[in-house]
């Protein structure tokens, strides 16, 4: 791995009023590569990526360490932070829908991104944003700049959500389920596109999502996260050979086509499991 | 093409529900004026007046006619705006009426500025501070306004800014020194005194509507803090709000960019509501200060049967509210792109 981006050592989130925490005694490290984190709702997946960003302002973080390139995210003031979120990290939300602002004119909310962290008048940033519009294969850049999120398709919002968080040319970025609102038709193109953007530009991403097909094609590394703790970490090209219980029970449950068309095997769980990780 | 059809559609749409509403509105007062206890013609000759005499006035009045009939002349008074004379004042209702309501509506408009200009902000800062002390105090502070009445604060609060500490004007529109002093042409003493270029009667006139109008907008306030706080908490957990703190933007600026921009809609009404509200409602503190608006006019009728002048008082209030509703219709469109003509 080269010099990682992002390091983090027995991060552990909990929610202000929960009794047990939400994440804990994560670790991993992140280079110029494209990790994916997959696990059922609830294990923890999102909070990891919304902890990392310093988004959650009321639940209390512990971890050994959380150091972002030379920012220690630990103790970094929110006045930092704000040079750090959509700088040099950003994060690609699940649904177009509720992503974008109802009320203000879609390419007016991409700029917004870039003039936040860069001194620009009005008509280069409007430039910049159709060149980035452009480099998210939006055809007529011109006339979408002008729609409000109603009026363009999911697909479409959601490109023009990839093209607000890589504007800023980011280091990291995560991308929280950024599929799972879309049309599979539309899918592929989506990922295909952010797939690019990332490898052109070296950047270092977190695929959240609890599709294993996707994070097998999509990234390098996968990080399996079940009840807030990280299970097995292997090679997206392992994925197959995975040795936990857990992750075997993943993809056992997943219908295969041309498979059989008996019942899938139940997930099973078990407490023991709430164990540190194997590694592989 | 397609948009200007659109939108001249819905132009019509709007100006249809209007009108049909006026009528509803129409036929309201027309009905209620009938079925009332209260014996039109007994109103203007007496108890005591002969049989001849009485019947004379039912015929005159054209209360012989057929309902249809006489709604027919209704309207016709209406629409050319002859609403009768009142009985108590011998004037024209209609002359009454444009003398008392801008009284009215100068002092609502001051006290919904008050209440908006307090209660939003304290909306927005108590659905930020969710469940932290400015969210308490904040949430006392409108409790109490909610539950004082009027008219005790408003007693309390000639007490000491007025008879105590000296700071404002008592009661009335402005000090008896000056009534009189400028001509009334539109009946705004704001406006009037300002086309005369009277600025003494000016101030007074600032200085006996500004208590009045703070305590009736603080006790406003109370309602529009309580809906901007859940508006506001309704749009802090969206989204699009995660999303403008990933692109780096500040808190504030999140919250007044954002957040707050998704809520004019919400606000225009309720605040419109409150407005309405005040402009019809305001009789206890017009009472205390001794205020010459419409509440007191319409109370005052009230209490003697003058009809015709409730009745328009009604309709005057009726109207109130559809314009205040047609304008908070124009202002989603600005605020919300959602609701534009498609």
């Amino acid at each position: 791995m080269t010099d990682p981006i992002l390091d983090i050592e027995n991060l552990s989130v909990r929610y202000r009023g929960a009794t047990e925490p939400a994440v804990r005694g994560v670790s991993f490290s992140l280079g110029r590569e494209r990790l994916g984190i997959v696990g059922e709702s609830g294990s923890g997946k999102s909070t990891v990526g919304r902890a990392i960003l310093r988004l959650l302002d009321s639940a209390e973080i512990t971890a050994d360490r959380m150091q972002f390139e030379d920012v220690d995210l630990l103790n970094a003031s929110e006045r930092q932070m704000l040079k750090v979120r959509g700088r040099r990290m950003s994060m690609i939300l699940q649904d177009p829908k509720f992503s974008l602002n109802p009320i203000q004119r879609c390419g007016d909310q991409v700029a917004e991104a870039f003039r936040t962290h860069v001194r620009a008048s009005k008509a280069e940033a409007r430039a910049k944003v159709i060149e980035m519009l452009n480099a998210v294969q939006i055809r007529d850049p011109e006339r979408v700049y002008q729609l409000y999120p109603h009026e363009v398709s999911g697909g479409m919002g959601q490109r023009i959500m990839i093209a607000m968080m890589l504007l800023t040319d980011p280091d990291l970025v995560i991308a929280d389920e950024p599929t799972s609102a879309l049309d599979v038709t539309v899918r592929l193109q989506v990922l295909n596109i952010l797939d690019r953007l990332v490898h052109e530009h070296g950047i270092g991403l977190i695929m959240i999502s609890h599709d294993l097909n996707l994070v097998r094609n999509f990234c390098d590394r996968v990080i399996i996260m079940y009840a807030g703790r990280v299970v097995e970490t292997l090679a997206a090209s392992d994925l197959d050979n995975a040795q936990h219980p857990y992750s075997r029970g993943l993809l056992a449950a997943q219908p295969r086509i041309g498979g059989s068309r008996g019942p899938l095997p139940v997930l099973e769980r078990d407490d023991s499991w709430m164990q540190p990780e194997v590694r592989s | 093409m397609w948009r200007m059809k659109g939108r001249t559609r819905s132009a019509m749409g709007q100006a249809t529900t209007v009108l049909v509403t006026l009528f509803g509105l129409l036929v309201l007062t027309f009905v209620i004026g009938r079925i009332m206890p209260v014996d039109p013609v007994a109103a203007i000759v007496g108890e005591d007046a002969t049989n001849d005499v009485y019947e004379n006035v039912y015929r005159k009045l054209g209360l012989d006619r057929p309902l249809y009939i006489q709604f027919l002349y209704y309207m016709r008074d209406i629409l050319t705006l002859d609403l009768g004379v009142s009985i108590r004042t011998g004037r024209p209702v209609v002359e009454d009426v444009l003398h008392v309501l801008p009284a009215t509506i100068e002092l609502a408009t001051f006290a919904i500025i008050v209440g908006a200009g307090l209660g939003v902000p304290m909306g927005v800062l108590a659905a930020v501070k969710k469940d932290r002390w400015p969210d308490h105090v904040i949430r006392i502070i409108s409790l109490l306004g909610h539950s004082m009445p009027i008219f005790w604060i408003g007693m309390i609060g000639l007490l000491i800014f007025y008879a105590g500490l000296g700071w404002v004007g008592g009661s009335g529109r402005m000090s008896q020194f000056y009534i009189g002093l400028v001509p009334e042409k539109t009946g705004f003493l704001f406006i009037d005194s300002a086309l005369a270029g009277d600025w003494d009667v000016f101030r007074s006139a600032l200085n006996h509507v500004i208590l009045p109008a703070s305590l009736l907008g603080y006790s406003s306030s109370a309602y529009i803090t309580r809906m901007t706080r859940s508006f506001m908490l309704d749009q802090i957990n969206q989204e699009y709000i995660t999303t403008a703190r990933v692109k780096g933007l500040s808190r504030p600026k999140t919250i007044w960019r954002h957040a707050f921009g998704n809520i004019r809609v919400q606000l225009v009404t309720i605040v419109a509501l409150a407005y309405g509200s005040l402009l019809e409602g305001a009789v206890l503190i017009e009472t205390v200060f001794a205020w010459p608006g419409f509440g007191s006019y319409l109370t005052a009728n009230l209490i003697i049967g003058d009809m015709n002048a409730v009745m328009s008082c009604v309709l005057v209030v009726g109207l109130i509210f559809i314009s205040l509703n047609l304008l908070s219709d124009v202002l989603y469109r600005v605020f919300d792109p959602r609701t534009r003509a498609e």
